[in-house]
């Protein structure tokens, strides 16, 4: 038998048993559209994250103080003090190196906020003006910080929208006076309404210079320093300098950490790639299973057409024709199944992005692939019992049953 | 040499501890163009005898030569090419694959032999024809009637031109007027030089054959040759021992 013969035969015995044949093909296509519609839930949440992070800008390098030990229990871990803190000065000293382009020291704290008799509760972040640009920020009204020295606490603030219509319903903000914590401030600027950003929106922010807000909480030190490198390509080269320069600035001491937005990024991809990779795991079960029942519809096929294989014997088939017609005709229904189930599981992925716009739902390359591959060897791996047993039939019996 | 050479050939099936001799030690000589009917009770063992002409069986003991070849000891693909080539099968039954149109049952054994389909298309119309099957190339088995199934059933048979045709009761699902007709079918391709061999178990057609077999508990009881019609030497028709 040709193999365009072998698959013509094929398609007939499959389409000879429509209701058979469209079950089989239901039940490998829901494994098939379960594979595509998780993958593509997980993947979009991955990609959901990492496109939240690089909304933050990708060649940031962010400085925290004191240094966190990966390398278990040593000596110094019983003598070492609290670390030192990052300063002004050393954020100062960053803004010099050659491979760096933007510094925004971050000081951070809690202050009422008073206009009149209305009182609030914001956050304060004490910053530069570089921050703006830093964090994509877009300024509405006003005007932003102004660029000055770090050590210089001018009584002016920036606040975020929401904080504006609160505090100043219907009215101009700039120039107007508010009260946070005891220090009077001049709002000079108003950030535009973003909502975007991880964890915390800039809309309830009150941006002053870092000296402000250090005077403000009673501090010297900083909480974070953000570097921008001079490009994406630049990024592992500035962090070497500002490793080196910060280390020569504190006796050689490497009580700071220095993070990349491209580790934490990485941690993130790496973290739901695992799961879209479990979750693919899961929903090929079901495609295991479809393979099985592709055996059982296959075996019941033998059964029911048991004289029909004896006479295709007696008609002088070999016992590997015999094989290989059903062999096609299981991978054809999984093949069909396979079609089905990529073609509903992308409508199910199109239906999830049409639900939750901001999920970039689309199912990943190598989950479609290993999905229709898993599906094609179920059904053939699962063919080859019935198959043999096919062929394996004694002619003389087969064909005395009816 | 004859067509189709058996020496004592045994086959025997098992059930449970019973042993059930089928065949023992026939021994018989059928040359070719010959026109054969096997009768006998049910379990003298004619069926059992026309599988293994036709290679669907093999026997516990014995030699089978069919046109001088030894056919007993080929492997299960080579005793398949010989069916496929040699060996032409019409059942009482039909057999006939409900899903396919009489033209595609036909076709058939072309498909399994590997004819490309160019090849296969004028062959097809032209046992239609032969047939009178013109009208219902089409039709699936359940649109055709008795005899036009049974009709495409030796359409199939013969398409690759066999050397012999057996039939397991050709007439045995059909009335009267039609069996008569299947009868004379077959009995044409016989007089154009197809060996012919049938299992019945009717008298009427029984009695139609040059040569008459009658079995009982799996041995030759009677080897019967019309005086009108003997072509061949005689002694060859016999069952007499191999020399």
């Amino acid at each position: 038998m040709t193999p365009a013969d072998t698959l013509r035969f094929a398609t007939r015995a499959a389409t000879a048993w429509p209701l058979r044949t469209a079950l089989m093909m239901l039940a490998m296509s829901i494994g098939v559209a379960a594979v595509v519609v998780l993958t593509a839930l997980g993947d979009g949440a991955r990609r959901y994250v990492v496109n939240e992070f690089s909304a933050l800008g990708a060649s940031l390098l962010i400085v925290l103080p004191g240094r966190t030990e990966t390398g278990g229990v040593n000596a110094g871990s019983f003598v070492s003090s609290t670390p030192r803190e990052l300063t002004n000065a050393d954020a100062a000293a960053l803004l010099r190196l050659s491979l760096v382009q933007r510094v925004a020291p971050l000081a951070v704290g809690n202050a009422e906020i008073a206009v009149g008799g209305r009182l609030r509760e914001a956050t304060v972040v004490g910053t530069s003006a570089d921050f703006l640009e830093l964090r994509g920020l877009r300024i509405g009204q006003g005007s932003f910080l102004p660029r000055e020295d770090f050590n210089r606490a001018s009584a002016v603030a920036v606040i975020g929208d929401t904080l504006r219509s609160e505090l100043f319903p219907g009215q101009g903000a700039v120039g107007r006076m508010i009260r946070v914590g005891d220090t009077r401030l001049r709002v000079i600027g108003v950030l535009a309404p973003s909502g975007r950003g991880l964890g915390m929106t800039t809309d309830e922010l009150v941006l002053v210079p870092v000296a402000t807000a250090q005077a403000m909480f009673d501090t010297s030190g900083l909480f974070r320093i953000f570097v921008e490198a001079r490009g994406r390509e630049a990024l592992p080269g500035a962090q070497r300098q500002v490793e080196e320069r910060l280390r020569a600035r504190r006796d050689g001491e490497l009580d700071f950490t220095v993070i990349t937005q491209d580790a934490v990024l990485g941690t993130f991809d790496r973290i739901l790639g695992a799961l879209t990779l479990g979750v693919a795991g899961i929903a090929a079960i079901s495609l295991a299973v479809a393979g099985i029942l592709v055996m059982n519809v296959m075996l019941v096929a033998v059964t029911q057409r048991t004289a029909e294989i004896g006479l295709l014997k007696a008609l002088g088939a070999r016992a590997g024709t015999i094989r290989a017609a059903f062999l096609a005709e299981a991978a054809l229904l999984s093949v069909a199944g396979a079609l089905a189930g990529f073609a509903l599981g992308h409508a199910g992925a199109w239906g999830v992005r049409l639900a939750f716009p901001e999920l970039p739902a689309w199912p990943p390359d190598w989950a479609v692939v290993a999905a229709l591959a898993t599906a094609l060897g179920t059904g053939v791996l699962f063919g080859v019992l019935p198959a043999r047993r096919a062929a394996r039939l004694d002619a003389v019996q087969a064909l005395s049953k009816r | 040499m004859a067509q189709i050479e058996l020496d004592h050939i045994d086959r025997i099936f098992r059930l449970g501890d019973s042993e059930v001799h089928a065949l023992r030690d026939v021994t018989l000589r059928i040359e070719a163009g010959e026109y054969v009917s096997v009768m006998g009770p049910s379990g003298s063992g004619k069926s059992t005898l026309l599988n293994l002409l036709g290679l669907l069986d093999r026997p516990n003991a014995g030699a089978y030569r069919l046109e001088g070849r030894d056919v007993t000891t080929l492997s299960p693909d080579e005793q398949a090419t010989v069916r496929s080539a040699r060996i032409g099968f019409v059942f009482q039954s039909f057999h006939l694959v409900p899903r396919l149109s009489a033209a595609e049952n036909i076709g058939l054994p072309l498909v399994l032999a590997g004819v490309p389909a160019a090849e296969r298309a004028p062959r097809v119309t032209q046992a239609l024809d032969d047939f009178g099957l013109e009208g219902r190339a089409h039709h699936r088995p359940d649109e055709l009637s008795g005899g036009q199934r049974q009709r495409v059933a030796i359409a199939r048979a013969t398409i690759m031109r066999p050397a012999m045709l057996l039939a397991d009761e050709p007439t045995g699902n059909l009335d009267r007027a039609t069996g008569h007709e299947v009868t004379a079918l077959l009995e044409a391709l016989n007089a154009a030089g197809t060996t012919l061999i049938v299992v019945t178990h009717d008298p009427a057609m029984g009695e139609r054959a040059r040569r008459r077999i009658l079995m009982e508990d799996g041995a030759i009881r009677q080897d019967l040759r019309a005086a009108a019609a003997a072509p061949e030497s005689p002694g060859s028709g016999s069952t007499a021992p191999p020399p």
